[in-house]
């Protein structure tokens, strides 16, 4: 499933990366302390978080995450999303928790 | 790669919106030098945090990478406070980064623990006053 499919089903919006869409995405992580995500973010994972700092962009890039999606309505911040499309980082939002969105991508095959 | 290719970067102090970059630069020539995936990952994931702690503890710092075909190491060198307790430093959970910082999603106590974990070798050189060295090595396979 790719990222596109993701954003349409669960009625995500694009911060950055919407050209990008087609990147395929396997597995998920739900974390804001960017350590655990840093080691646990698998290539091709989706990472559901709420921090919204410029520096989950170095952690999406250096973890080769298929998208960030920052939930419960918060947004990133205006330099995150400007080094977000630096850096070819696919960031999406979304008004749902992170665990309503796991759970819709578990239904998903996620 | 006929022989080894060495790199240096300066790290900011107090600059986290640019922290990452230098494991960024390294990951990507890593990449491009055909490095298996898997130990590029540990070499990034132990250097953002090297690069973390520097920007955190120690107002910045030095990093110097040698890559070998066979092996990696990474130099992190600083001249900041030092590490007092290397032992507590060491165990996951443990932090003495303040309150904005963790704000942010970082102080979990994993720095050093994730280095270690990640790397093939660690050694660590810190004096008081004087400033840490963390030399990081990784085994590249084939």
């Amino acid at each position: 499933m790719n990222v596109k499919d993701i954003a349409e089903k669960l009625k995500l919006n694009f911060y950055a990366g919407e050209e990008l869409a087609e990147k395929m995405a396997k597995g998920c992580y739900i974390g804001d302390l960017l350590s655990l995500a840093m080691s646990k973010v698998q290539m091709n994972y989706v990472w559901i978080t709420i921090q919204t700092n410029v520096n989950i962009v170095a952690v999406a890039s250096l973890a080769d995450a298929a998208c960030i999606i920052v939930a419960d309505g918060c947004v990133p911040d205006e330099k995150t999303v400007e080094r977000a499309k630096e850096q070819g980082i696919i960031i999406l939002g979304s008004e749902l928790s992170a665990y309503e969105l796991a759970v819709k991508l578990s239904e998903m095959g996620i | 790669m006929a022989e080894g290719m060495k790199l240096h970067f300066e790290v900011n102090g107090d600059d986290f919106t640019r922290a990452g970059e230098t494991s960024s630069k390294v990951k990507k020539t890593l990449s491009q030098l055909g490095f298996n995936p898997e130990v590029i990952r540990k070499v990034a994931i132990a250097m953002y945090e090297g690069e973390i702690n520097m920007v955190i503890h120690a107002e910045g710092g030095d990093i110097d990478v040698e890559i070998l075909p066979e092996r990696i190491t990474v130099v992190m060198k600083d001249v900041g406070p030092g590490i007092p307790d290397l032992d507590m430093a060491m165990q996951e959970g443990f932090s003495t980064a303040d309150h904005s910082v963790r704000e942010l999603g970082f102080g979990a106590g994993m720095g050093l623990p994730n280095m270690k974990k990640y790397s093939d070798s660690m050694d660590i050189d810190t004096k008081i006053g004087v400033g840490t060295t963390v030399t990081l090595g990784f085994v590249a396979q084939g």
